[in-house]
């Protein structure tokens, strides 16, 4: 696999407080073309937070962000998701109420153009557009095979087949960058091999970098091409994951001692 | 004959279609027809209830828009049938414009002054949102009543028929024709919005606004574009109010009148269309019942009288909504669903 060194994503000293708390301080990045970065630190040490401010639901109050070139600080996260940056969530936050299908549908959102009046007429350019964005989802189905429940309803679904689904509808997305925050919480050892296939047939297919928070070092050192590690909102190692196993740094603060 | 062992779509345009094959078609078409010759035969206080019905149809399916797809709670929308009704009204009456050419322009006079209304839901949500709306019903009510010189104020005002060569809408067997096809174009207007780009939206907007907003859904917009068309609804539904009752005035649209909407909304189910306009017939045909049932009762214990038996419906309707949140808060399109289900699977249980 040829690697690109052009970046894709650079992050610029952001600093994020809430109150009295400080989530991130001075925290840089970079995020090359064809790579899958690992987001891993202790409990609370702002990997979320992190991501957060990537997808533009917290604003840091320092720093700058640019996709492509682009700054993408103080952008409203519907603009952002305009760019092409998608994500899942920790807690899983789908469309309750929708089928599975209807919920990678409605990711297809900013790629579909008809307005409700094409909508409410239905023949024509609405009915053409809902078969075109159709198959590219349905091609999502397969990649992630989940087209036995496509017609089920999500909040229904148990727990490691609507982390698939939230997988699914991030792809939806057609997204030039993946954000994955612990998309393997919770999951048993078979399940997270498949998640890790998943990711990988992602990465694979769809050409995309990747940003990935996940507490197994397993995974994270199996799949990842490059580690970033954070402590109390500050990054205290990056490299590849041998480095990092190896970075006295990172085994303290995982493991506390002096 | 050979058995197809289920119904299996094999394209994604008959997958997504509303009638999924030529049986349903068929059923609906003549239950269509059927319903088409109701003029014939039909005595005009009947044909005068299916009008009645119709305008709440229309109604509802507006917040079911608002409330059942988007989740914004709306306690205005008789008020807002009050501004399509006086749209025609002054439009037609002060202006001389034609009363048909106020059909669409009470849809959207009431759709803007809808927006107005729901701008608080940028930042308010549920209970809230339910007070900045129910300020909705008030002011708008309080407004027509003071705006005298243009309509009526409490006196009301006289709406002419839409009449169109030798037909006029004010004979209750043509106003149901009127209303026939515009209700059937309204479901599927309504149908169709929520199986489009714009119906999903506002239901991810419902099921989880935060994630709706990270997956690139503009809040701010399709919030208000949800009030703008559940107002579009309602401006349409005062439309027709106009032409059933000619004689419109600002205490025909109260607030029950609006707690009634939401209330059939929920009989029916949120958030689906079938659902919505399954309440709005099943409360009003309930209503029917309670009246018919208190007139009666009135002759059977005169002592104490009709009026205590008329109060008696109200009572019967917030007791229809308890029992259905609290037994089948999916309402009676979800019982359907279960009933399609178990005569598809009949003879096994599943």
């Amino acid at each position: 696999m040829e690697k690109s060194d052009n970046v894709k994503l650079k992050i610029e000293n952001i600093s994020l407080r809430f109150g009295g708390v400080q989530a991130l301080s001075g925290v840089s990045l970079d995020l090359r073309e064809r790579e899958i970065l690992g987001v891993i630190g202790p409990n609370g040490a702002g990997k979320t937070s992190l991501i957060n401010s990537i997808s533009g639901f917290y604003r840091p109050q320092e720093g700058d962000i640019y996709f492509e070139g682009k700054k993408i600080t103080r952008l409203a996260p519907d603009k952002i998701a305009e760019l092409g940056i998608s994500r899942t969530f920790q807690q899983i936050e789908l469309y309750t109420g929708l089928t599975a299908l209807d919920n990678l549908m409605a990711a297809r959102h900013v790629r579909m153009h008809t307005n409700f009046l094409d909508g409410a007429i239905f023949l024509g350019r609405a009915q053409r557009e809902e078969v075109q964005h159709r198959r590219v989802v349905e091609d999502i189905i397969d990649l992630l095979e989940i087209e036995g429940i496509r017609k089920k309803v999500v909040g229904a679904l148990p727990y490691g087949q609507r982390k698939r689904v939230e997988l699914g509808r991030a792809l939806a997305l057609e997204p030039k960058l993946l954000l994955l925050d612990e998309p393997m919480a919770g999951m048993n050892a078979e399940e997270k091999e498949d998640m890790a296939r998943f990711i990988l047939d992602v990465y694979d297919e769809k050409n995309i970098p990747i940003i990935l928070i996940e507490h197994d070092m397993g995974v994270v050192m199996d799949i990842c091409d490059r580690l970033v590690v954070l402590e109390f909102g500050r990054k205290i190692a990056e490299g590849t994951p041998d480095e990092i196993k190896m970075n006295q740094q990172v085994v303290k603060a995982y493991l506390g001692g002096d | 004959m050979a058995m197809i062992p289920g119904d299996f779509s094999q394209s994604y345009e008959r997958d997504i279609a509303i009638f999924r094959t030529k049986t349903q078609w068929v059923v609906m078409v003549i239950g269509l027809a059927i319903m088409l010759t109701f003029p014939l035969f039909m005595s005009n206080y009947w044909l005068s209830l299916f009008n009645f019905i119709f305008v709440t149809v229309i109604a509802v399916l507006g917040l079911h828009l608002v409330t059942g797809l988007c989740g914004q709670i709306s306690l205005g929308q008789s008020a807002l049938m009050c501004v399509g009704a006086y749209t025609v009204g002054v439009l037609s009456v002060k202006f001389g414009i034609s009363v048909w050419a106020c059909l669409p322009l009470a849809g959207l006079v009431t759709g803007l002054i809808g927006m107005i209304f729901g701008a608080p839901a940028l930042r308010v949500k549920e209970f809230y949102l339910a007070m900045s709306t129910l300020a909705a019903q008030f002011i708008i009510v309080w407004v027509v009543s003071h705006l005298e010189e243009w309509t009526g104020g409490q006196l009301g005002m006289y709406v002419p028929p839409a009449t169109i060569g030798g037909f006029s809408s004010a004979s209750p067997s043509n106003l149901f024709y009127i209303g026939f096809i515009l209700t059937i174009v309204m479901i599927a207007v309504a149908k169709n919005i929520q199986r489009t780009r714009v119906g999903r939206a506002f239901i991810a907007i419902r099921d989880n606004d935060i994630a709706a907003e990270v997956m690139g859904i503009n809040l701010f917009r399709y919030k208000l574009l949800a009030f703008f068309i559940g107002c579009f609804f309602a401006g349409i539904a005062g439309w027709m109010w106009a032409m059933y009752l000619q004689n419109i005035n600002p205490s025909q649209f109260t607030l029950k009148e609006s707690l009634w909407m939401l209330g059939m909304v929920i009989v029916g189910g949120m958030g689906s269309t079938t659902g919505a306009v399954m309440g709005a017939v099943f409360v009003r045909g309930l209503d029917m019942i309670a009246d018919y049932a208190s007139a009666w009762a009135g002759t059977v214990f005169p002592t104490i009288g009709e009026q205590a038996f008329t109060a008696f419906s109200l009572i019967i309707f917030g007791l229809v909504i308890v029992i259905f949140l609290i037994y089948e808060p999916r309402g009676l399109y979800h019982r359907w669903e279960l009933f399609k289900a178990s005569y598809r699977l009949h003879p096994y249980a599943y």
